[in-house]
């Protein structure tokens, strides 16, 4: 653990209960920095989880931390926020978690444009179960409940998140660190609903299944198939087939709603109405 | 002495108004059939006090962000109905076991299923009891009138913040729904009180301490003990273990918690009960029929009376078990088929025999059926 970064960790709760060759240590550290980095208040900062793999990264992180119930992170994030909106308030979400279980809440935290920085650990697979398929498994894709490949479709977590309402929506990977880091960021700075899908590797319940190799194949699957957003716009259609893109997506600030409420407060004490 | 005004007011809107009165500044919930006015008053009113309003996505979503802001210190509440309130279950439990204090009001109507969206029931007792899985204890309260909808629900939100747990105000669908002149006592006659916070260093805060209270410090989300909440199993630092011992010792004072305190926390009411040798026991809007019925049945010169449990978890079992002396048959009329009759023929079953009164129709309990079914046991 670096030096810098130890005062943001409960040292004696680690080593964490990841599975070893998991992306989802990289993306916790790249979380720590990020807040180191954006200077807010350690003391005013609240990382709220659901259920699952990530979901037991506040554990482990040195906040008022709040580890819900499957799916309802964000329901309890939105209380937190609009309870006292003086709170940083991060949620550390998972693909089973914020998309399926949680799906409803994750587009109306999202409509509301409240001020969360969201970082969903996408995997793409139920870890904690063993691996079961998720709305983030790609069609086709062997699973735990799927042994004859995915026959459902997937969500685009990013697509979904703008349509829905995001203010700010990123996607980094466990390989492009640094990447990852300013996405997170960026996320913190804007004040409305901010998503960073963090791409992570299970080699253990997803890799494993689909033949992806070792964690190292997997990592270095993540490094060859990513394509920075700025760099593809200038790369024809064909290049960008089997893809995904990297950096932010989407950035388009708008009315906030805990800013919004406070201001219906004043003018209801004022006015009346 | 403030000169007050009687009023005409709903049950539900009864609620609203104790809640505020006791401190409720935070609000989250979904539309409901037959509780919805509660949500609409509190969207109106909390706002001019500074509070905040939130209409959810769902149900699930109404419990869970008052838990949220629950943490941050704010006095909350939400007000659902069957459909809604089997939806929150699992957050209820989460409530209990990471002891967030929170209260819920259920104006219950008929089940199961969307049952009956405007027709009264009584039919969530053991729901309230039992509703989410594992051991936990609970609080219920039970009002009877307007006036208790607004003094119960004062008391579910002190008892919430003093006991750190979620409290029921199980109302029915006429408690909720009825008007009455009403007079509330003002805020400064009050009893408030706000939960115990630490006043010790960060570094020595032990969320889920053991000791002679039973009840640990519970501090605000924000003001530097960076402690951690989780609904696993955890020890007094609040992180997860799986250790029996201390799963065992945690479990323990969770339930003990409530028990401890009983002689604090149990109410009720007794009508005529000294020389009763019949005995009703009811609750709720049923309680309504039950004290006409005794009226009724007292000028014929018949021995009856009523015991009322106001608290119906915990039950005021020594209570209602002091009550017996002469009693030698007890008569349980319900809007539902025999729920809080199991709790008191266990509780009474070796001094007179319970017989149950059950009507699950939609239509209420009238005082007729209560005084037809104690001429039927004389």
């Amino acid at each position: 653990m670096r030096p810098d970064l130890q005062h943001l960790f409960r040292m004696e709760k680690l080593p964490h209960i990841w599975c070893p060759g998991c992306g989802h240590g990289i993306i916790t550290r790249a979380i720590a920095e990020a807040i180191n980095e954006s200077g807010i208040d350690l003391d005013k900062t609240v990382i709220v989880s659901g259920i699952g793999c990530s979901s037991r990264a506040p554990g482990y992180m040195n906040f008022d931390t709040l580890h819900t119930l499957h799916g309802r992170a964000l329901a309890f994030a939105t209380g937190v926020k609009l309870a006292n909106p003086e709170l940083n308030v991060f949620v550390i979400t998972g693909d089973g978690d914020a998309t399926a279980i949680g799906g409803n809440h994750f587009i109306h935290a999202a409509r509301r444009n409240i001020d969360l920085t969201v970082i969903l650990f996408n995997n793409n697979i139920y870890g904690m179960t063993g691996g079961q398929y998720s709305p983030l498994t790609p069609t086709g894709k062997m699973a735990a409940t799927s042994p004859y490949g995915n026959p459902e479709n997937n969500f685009d977590v990013a697509a979904l998140a703008i349509a829905a309402g995001a203010s700010f929506v990123a996607r980094g990977t466990a390989f492009h660190d640094k990447l990852l880091v300013n996405s997170i960021k960026e996320g913190i700075k804007n004040k409305g609903f901010s998503l960073i899908e963090a791409l992570s590797m299970c080699p253990t319940s997803y890799g494993r299944r689909n033949k992806m190799g070792s964690a190292a194949d997997m990592i270095k699957h993540l490094k060859d198939n990513a394509v920075n957003v700025v760099t593809a716009q200038k790369l024809p259609p064909e290049k960008l087939e089997g893809k995904f893109l990297i950096g932010t997506l989407h950035y388009k600030p708008y009315r906030e709603f805990t800013e919004e409420y406070d201001k219906l407060i004043a003018r209801v004490q004022k006015e009346g109405k | 002495m403030k000169k007050r005004k009687a009023r005409l007011v709903q049950g539900n809107r009864a609620c609203a108004e104790g809640a505020l009165a006791a401190g409720v500044r935070f609000f989250a919930g979904y539309p409901i059939t037959p509780s919805t006015e509660i949500a609409e008053i509190m969207s109106e009113e909390l706002p001019k006090l500074g509070g905040k309003f939130i209409q959810m996505e769902d149900e699930i979503g109404g419990m869970t962000c008052i838990l949220g802001a629950a943490l941050t210190g704010k006095k909350v509440l939400t007000a659902s109905s069957g459909p809604g309130i089997s939806l929150k279950q699992e957050a209820i439990g989460y409530a209990a076991l990471a002891e967030i204090p929170c209260v819920i009001v259920n104006v219950q109507r008929l089940g199961p299923s969307t049952g009956g969206p405007t027709s009264t029931a009584q039919g969530d007792i053991m729901q309230a009891r039992w509703g989410t899985h594992g051991d936990h204890p609970i609080i219920a309260l039970c009002p009877s009138s307007v006036y208790e909808c607004f003094t119960l629900t004062v008391t579910a939100v002190n008892y919430a913040e003093k006991y750190r747990t979620p409290v029921y105000v199980l109302l029915d669908e006429i408690i909720g729904h009825m008007r009455e002149k009403v007079e509330f006592p003002d805020i400064s006659e009050l009893e408030i009180i706000d939960r115990k916070r630490p006043d010790c260093p960060p570094v020595d805060y032990l969320p889920y301490k053991i000791d002679k209270t039973l009840i640990p410090a519970m501090a605000d989300f924000g003001t530097g003990y960076k402690w951690h909440v989780t609904g696993l199993m955890h020890d007094e630092t609040g992180f997860p273990t799986g250790k029996p011992e201390i799963i065992d010792a945690q479990l323990k004072r969770l339930m003990n918690k409530i028990e401890k305190y009983e002689d604090e926390i149990l109410l009720w009411e007794d009508i005529e009960t000294d020389d009763a040798e019949i005995l009703i026991v009811a609750y709720g809007s049923t309680a309504r029929s039950a004290v006409e019925a005794v009226e009724n049945l007292r000028t014929e010169g018949i021995k009856v009376g009523l015991f009322r449990p106001i608290t119906i978890w915990p039950f005021p079992e020594k209570a209602l078990r002091s009550k017996l002396e002469n009693v030698k048959h007890i008569i349980v009329p319900e809007m539902n088929y025999g729920q809080l009759s199991l709790e008191v023929e266990r509780v009474c079953k070796d001094k007179a025999p319970v017989s149950g009164l059950y009507k699950v129709n939609s239509l209420p309990l009238s005082p007729n059926e209560v005084m037809a079914k104690v001429r039927e046991v004389l």
